[in-house]
């Protein structure tokens, strides 16, 4: 089985061993060793935030390269909404998405409108869900904030609204649709996501909630840009292809889809600080008069994804109006049922939660490994440098406990060793007896 | 966030021969910021224990609401925790007013909270019996003018 299921890797090349990013990861899954940032692969949720801080570009998403559409013999595009607040002087979704088919896709499915059903669905099963649960209802539109929860507070998992991402339900219905009319066998089209962020990348291929695959590509958002940029301003009658509304284009950024349900007591809380912040307060039960809690974990929602181009705000600000240019029976549409099998919209497993923060799964032995952990603490100097390599002096002694790291990896503790060393060194020079060829001149070392 | 004084493995002098592992946390009064910051601690250590969530929720309502009582009542205190494989004992002592009926704070609504403290939205009278809901064991020892101590145990 393959054991790497985040997109977030790191350059080796680049990297200079700083340690701005193993501070920024929200779940200390960086370490710095020989030089190089290091990610543990069960503690990452594909944040992107080391990616964002990174000085020197070390830090990636692994995406499909766009040469890979020319292996299937019918490509679609399945744009996600935040694609359309990037370029500067569009108004008309239609432009870019016949700027889409220009660079080489045959057909153009929006995520956006998938995001409409979704909405439905979560509408129609939001009051059942509420029912069987204390506390709010929790979104699943952000893979990072899913991945979190399975990391660091499963018992909230059940709070996780089960539905699909409406990208998978776009991919879907977009093969589905190919199939029946353009009469092609499934495997000779190629669905691909252009997606805003590492963490959707992984989605795509390790799916939350399912198993298989139903997307064949994921591009970066930022590469498709590049690629799109030079010709947006030249398409001066674009195709007619949007289908979707203000409702589901509004999915991109923070409170879109809490008000595309229509739910009145929501809060929509973006940034992955302020993520965890509301995930403690939902766990202590501080949030059971909201019913419904929207979270992303980028700046500003899915518009701040580490894969876009533009400042989130003017992003944010671009979508609304070309939301306000859509025509209001946009919001109806959605996806045709005949395409898609209602079984599809619950989550058919579960997605495995595990505490990798757990000391060991033996209870006696861990609470002796953290008092050790602890006591090795309290040693250590406090200031969180960072030099050793960990995200803070308590990670450092959980490592060292772990036996991941030394305590000479400490170099407060280094220098508190060698000074020891360096004073044993000059008593044992007392004793030493003097060497012969100074003795021979008649000259003793210790002479004054 | 390491605001304990440190954890300690501890002999319980109970002749169980269990070891515990000792936490403690200063609380101080009318510091509602950082309100929460010792059963938040409490709670990642738990989990890194790999008590149940069930567990994890029921020791961290408990001793929040512990720990808010010192907050906004008590004066401030000291919270001690100590965690075997199946118990944690919470002992939350404090030097403020004490409380005057013990029978009547226990009981559902009953509350002194100031209208300030009502308007942050504490004051509902319902800590000291959620306290009682989620504990195993409860005892509330208190001397008006001197002080309150409470111990609330835990087991899995
Ligand atoms: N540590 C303490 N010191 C002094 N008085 C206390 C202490 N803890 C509780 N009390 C008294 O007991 C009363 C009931 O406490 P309880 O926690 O049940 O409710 P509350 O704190 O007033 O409101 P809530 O907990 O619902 O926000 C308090 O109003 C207060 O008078
Ligand atoms: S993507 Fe996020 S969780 Fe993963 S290593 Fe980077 S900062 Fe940490
Ligand atoms: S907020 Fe959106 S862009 Fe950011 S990680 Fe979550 S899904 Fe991806
Ligand atoms: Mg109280």
């Amino acid at each position: 089985m393959e054991s790497i299921t985040h997109s977030v890797t790191l350059d080796a090349e680049k990297c200079k061993g700083c340690i701005n990013c193993i501070k920024r990861c929200p779940t200390e899954a960086i370490r710095v060793r020989n030089g190089k940032a290091v990610i543990m692969n069960d503690h990452c949720i594909d944040c992107g935030e080391c990616i964002r801080v990174c000085p020197h570009n070390a830090k990636k998403a692994i995406s499909d390269p766009i040469s890979m559409i020319d292996n299937y013999k019918y490509k679609i595009a399945l744009p996600a909404p935040s694609l359309y607040g990037q370029f500067k002087s569009i108004r008309d979704v239609n432009v870019i998405l016949t700027a889409l088919v220009n660079i080489g896709f045959d057909s153009i499915f929006e995520v956006a409108l998938a995001a409409q059903n979704v909405s439905d669905h979560t509408k129609d099963i939001l009051p059942e869900a509420r029912a069987l649960l204390s506390g709010p209802t929790i979104s699943s539109a952000c893979p990072v904030v899913v991945k979190l929860i399975c990391v660091r507070y499963p018992e909230l998992l059940e709070n996780v609204l089960k539905t699909i991402a409406p990208v998978e339900l776009a991919a879907i219905a977009a093969r589905e649709k190919a199939v029946r009319e353009k009469g092609l066998k499934p495997e000779e089209i190629g669905v691909f996501f252009i997606s805003p962020c590492p963490a959707k990348i992984t989605a795509s291929k390790y799916r939350i909630g399912y198993d298989g695959v139903v997307i064949d590509g994921i591009l970066s958002m930022r590469e498709i840009f590049v690629k799109l940029l030079p010709i947006v301003d030249k398409i001066k009658e674009p195709m007619k292809l949007s289908v979707a509304g203000a409702r589901g284009i509004k999915w991109s950024f923070s409170g879109g889809e809490g008000s595309a349900i229509d739910e009145s007591l929501f809060v929509a809380v973006d940034g992955i600080d302020n993520v965890i912040r509301v995930l403690d307060e939902v766990e202590n039960d501080k949030l059971s008069s909201v019913r419904f809690v929207e979270l992303n974990a980028c700046p500003g929602g899915c518009v701040g994804g580490c894969l876009s181009v533009e400042n989130p705000f003017v992003a944010r600000a671009r979508i609304q109006r070309m939301g306000l240019n859509l025509s209001e029976e946009n919001d109806t549409n959605t996806i045709d049922e005949n395409y898609l099998d209602p079984e599809i919209l619950y989550w058919q497993k579960t997605p495995e939660s595990g505490y990798p923060f757990l000391i060991d799964a033996d209870r006696s032995t861990a609470i002796r490994k953290l008092a050790d952990i602890e006591s090795l603490f309290e040693t250590l100097p406090g200031i969180d440098c960072g030099s050793c390599g960990a995200p803070s002096c308590h990670a450092l002694a959980e490592d060292i406990i772990n036996g991941t790291a030394l305590e000479s990896d400490c170099v407060f503790k280094l220098r508190e060793r060698m000074s020891t060393l360096f004073r044993e060194i000059t008593e044992l020079q007392e004793y030493m007896p003097p060497p012969f060829r100074e003795q021979g001149r008649g000259q003793m070392i210790n002479d004054k | 966030m390491h605001n304990s004084e440190g954890l300690k493995l501890e002999n319980k002098n109970d002749n169980s021969g269990v070891e515990v592992l000792k936490q403690r946390y200063e609380v101080s009064a009318d510091d509602f910021a950082s309100a929460g910051a010792a059963s938040a601690a409490v709670k990642k250590t738990l989990k890194q224990l790999g008590f149940s969530p069930d567990f994890i929720r029921r020791t961290s309502i408990a001793m929040y609401e512990g720990e808010i009582n010192m907050v906004i009542h008590g004066g401030g205190g000291v919270a001690e925790v100590g965690i075997s494989e199946n118990q944690v004992t919470i002992t939350l002592t404090d030097e403020g007013p004490g409380i005057a009926d013990i029978n009547l704070a226990m009981k559902e609504g009953f509350s002194t909270a100031s209208d300030t403290v009502r308007e942050m939205g504490f004051g509902a009278g319902m800590g000291l019996p959620n306290i009682k809901k989620q504990s195993d064991n409860l005892s509330l020892i208190s001397e008006v003018g001197k002080g309150t101590t409470l111990v609330i145990t835990i087991a899995t």
